[in-house]
């Protein structure tokens, strides 16, 4: 069996990954699939806990983020929509009216 | 197990707020009268509010400890609620101005404030993660409700896309808290001994993804831009209700486990710090008046800290002395969200069709104008700064006082001199309305009307900030309470 350890591994990599993409990329639509890999990252982080305790709980709690992770996604969908319908633009560097 | 009756009334204010705004958006398609929605609101509000009476009556944990009604939770609901109470009776007449549909503002306002009602009496992770979403989901779309505005939208993709990665940032604290404890319930957490990296991983990650929400440096950068572009009233909701909730939950969190309040004592020292200077520092060159409360905000965000820092001292050192420092934390969220309301209020009023006369420049001999407004906008900013007769000035002194008193004196010394720099900025709104003429085409149009329902807003803030500011002692009697968080007996 795969121990516990390489799955927590893989998971922070996941989210690391994902915390890049957020930082470095410009487009809209990039950045918000970097916050979905994030949650996934916690899915699985979640899931293998739970192995690792032998508890059930994780794997719930899993179920609760996907929906939640869902419910965001239609309501950041729908901004990103707004925002090209808006501007002809998804590149986050042109949205710069708000600043100092 | 299934839910007992017990239960249901230990979450009923959640339980209206919710049930009220699906009933809004079930009435939404048969009736057409913008103001019988505002009146359902407002009963909705105010139901959730009064039932949290009921929910401290029936105090304990609900849903096997899911939630805890405790008077914590009582306060918090009472405070977001009465802030949402607020927020509808001045966002009437505003989304009247601007021509906004009305069912679904009040709809997403019912639904936030449940989410922030569940954050406040959460017990356990998970359930404090989805009072964290359903205020947040709710808040991105309130922060775009004015679609066609570019501002607007800008203001809630900002918020969305940073909101969502504080959000991860929070989850996967959980996930690697629960891995290092095997358990997500607050309770069972206070017994463990468990100091492993795993839980300070989780612990500092949880403290980042709610350093987002509170508006804490170096986390701060979305506050000024999504206060700016969202509508006003969204903006005074902002600043007072997600914030409160989110604070609440940190608190508890500190409460409760141990290894939270060792681990977090020099993450907040240098939070507070750093959130203090951010705020008033950005808020000397600000000259959009939104802008300015935003920076102000983040300030008030380092001055709460401060009272964190005082509470992981007094806990560390294992003394019962840490009750005055709670009472503080809650005492100045309290004055803060008093004052922020009103001064929103003002702003949105003032600001005219489309949101136009936000610049300070327009505040110019406000108070030949119109000199009632001008006064109650002063008694904010007073408030804001800190001055004797107001409530700000005891939310102050009762910080100052848990910081000096668990002997953090740098943090004090750092606090007085930022409200020093604060000073600048919060009597230049007052010099700006008393000492400046009016420009022209100011003084030729018809002064801005206030009606009924945003004068009940300021009068009720204002008459507050001064009711606390020279008697806080009903409402510190109060959260002195040795069984202020529910666990405890």
């Amino acid at each position: 069996m795969v121990p516990t350890n390489y799955y927590v591994i893989l998971s922070a990599v996941l989210f690391g990954l994902g915390v890049f993409g957020f930082v470095f990329k410009r487009n809209i639509i990039t950045i918000f699939m970097s916050i979905e890999l994030m949650l996934n990252a916690v899915n699985l982080a979640f899931v293998a806990f739970s192995q690792a305790l032998g508890k059930l709980d994780g794997q719930v709690f899993v179920l609760f983020v996907i929906v939640v992770a869902a419910a965001e996604a239609a309501v950041g969908l729908g901004i990103i929509i707004l925002i090209a319908r808006n501007r002809q633009s998804l590149n986050v560097e042109r949205v710069d009216l708000l600043k100092l | 197990m299934l839910p007992r009756t017990i239960d249901m009334y230990r979450v009923l204010p959640e339980l209206l707020w919710c049930g009220f705004g699906a009933l809004v958006m079930l009435l939404q398609p048969f009736v057409r009268n913008r103001h019988f929605f505002t009146f359902l609101a407002l009963i909705g509000t105010l139901t959730g509010t009064l039932a949290s009476v009921i929910s401290a009556a029936n105090a304990g944990p609900g849903f096997n400890g899911l939630v805890e009604s405790d008077s914590f939770s009582f306060f918090f609901r009472l405070l977001v609620g009465t802030v949402a109470f607020l927020v509808v009776l001045a966002a009437g007449p505003y989304l009247d101005r601007e021509r906004l549909p009305v069912p679904e503002f009040y709809a997403l306002l019912l639904f936030a404030t449940a989410g922030m009602g569940v954050l406040a009496s959460a017990q356990e992770l998970l359930t404090a993660f989805i009072g964290l979403e359903m205020s947040s989901i709710s808040s991105y779309i309130l922060a775009g409700y004015r679609r066609d505005s570019l501002k607007s939208s800008e203001s809630a993709m900002k918020y969305f896309l940073l909101g969502s990665f504080a959000t991860a940032f929070f989850l996967y604290g959980i996930a690697l808290v629960y891995g290092a404890t095997g358990t997500t319930m607050l309770d069972k957490m206070a017994h463990t001994d468990e100091t492993s990296t795993l839980l300070k991983l989780g612990l500092s990650m949880i403290l980042i993804g709610l350093g987002f929400k509170v508006a804490a440096a170096p986390f701060q950068v979305w506050t000024p831009d999504v206060y700016e572009g969202a509508p006003t009233p969204v903006t005074a909701l902002f600043s007072a209700g997600p914030k409160a909730a989110a604070f609440a939950l940190l608190l508890r969190i500190f409460a409760t486990v141990p290894a939270a309040t060792h681990f977090w004592f020099w993450a907040f020292w240098v939070l507070a710090v750093l959130t203090m200077f951010a705020g008033n520092l950005g808020a000397l060159v600000q000259t959009n008046i939104k802008r300015l409360l935003a920076y102000s905000s983040i300030a008030h965000a380092g001055y709460i800290l401060v009272a964190f820092a005082a509470v992981t001292t007094m806990a560390q050192a294992g003394s019962a002395e840490a009750g005055p420092a709670y009472a503080a934390v809650l005492f100045y969220l309290l004055t803060y969200a008093l004052v922020k309301l009103g001064a929103f209020t003002i702003v949105s009023q003032l600001g005219g069709v489309g949101e136009k006369n936000l610049s300070l420049d327009d505040y110019a001999g406000l108070s030949q104008r119109q000199p009632v407004v001008a006064a109650i906008l002063s008694i904010y900013m007073l408030s804001l700064l800190g001055l004797p007769v107001t409530a700000g000035f005891f939310g102050k002194f009762y910080i100052f006082k848990a910081a000096v008193n668990s002997n953090l004196i740098w943090l004090a010394v750092i606090m007085g001199i930022n409200s020093v720099i604060g000073s600048y900025y919060y009597l230049r709104v007052i010099v700006v309305m008393y000492m400046r003429e009016s420009s022209a085409e100011a003084a030729a149009a018809t002064p801005v009307g206030f009606p009924l329902s945003v004068s009940v807003v300021l009068a009720v803030t204002a008459i507050g900030t001064i009711l606390f500011g020279v008697l806080p002692n009903s409402v510190i009697n109060f959260l002195l309470r040795p069984n202020l968080f529910g666990f405890g007996h």
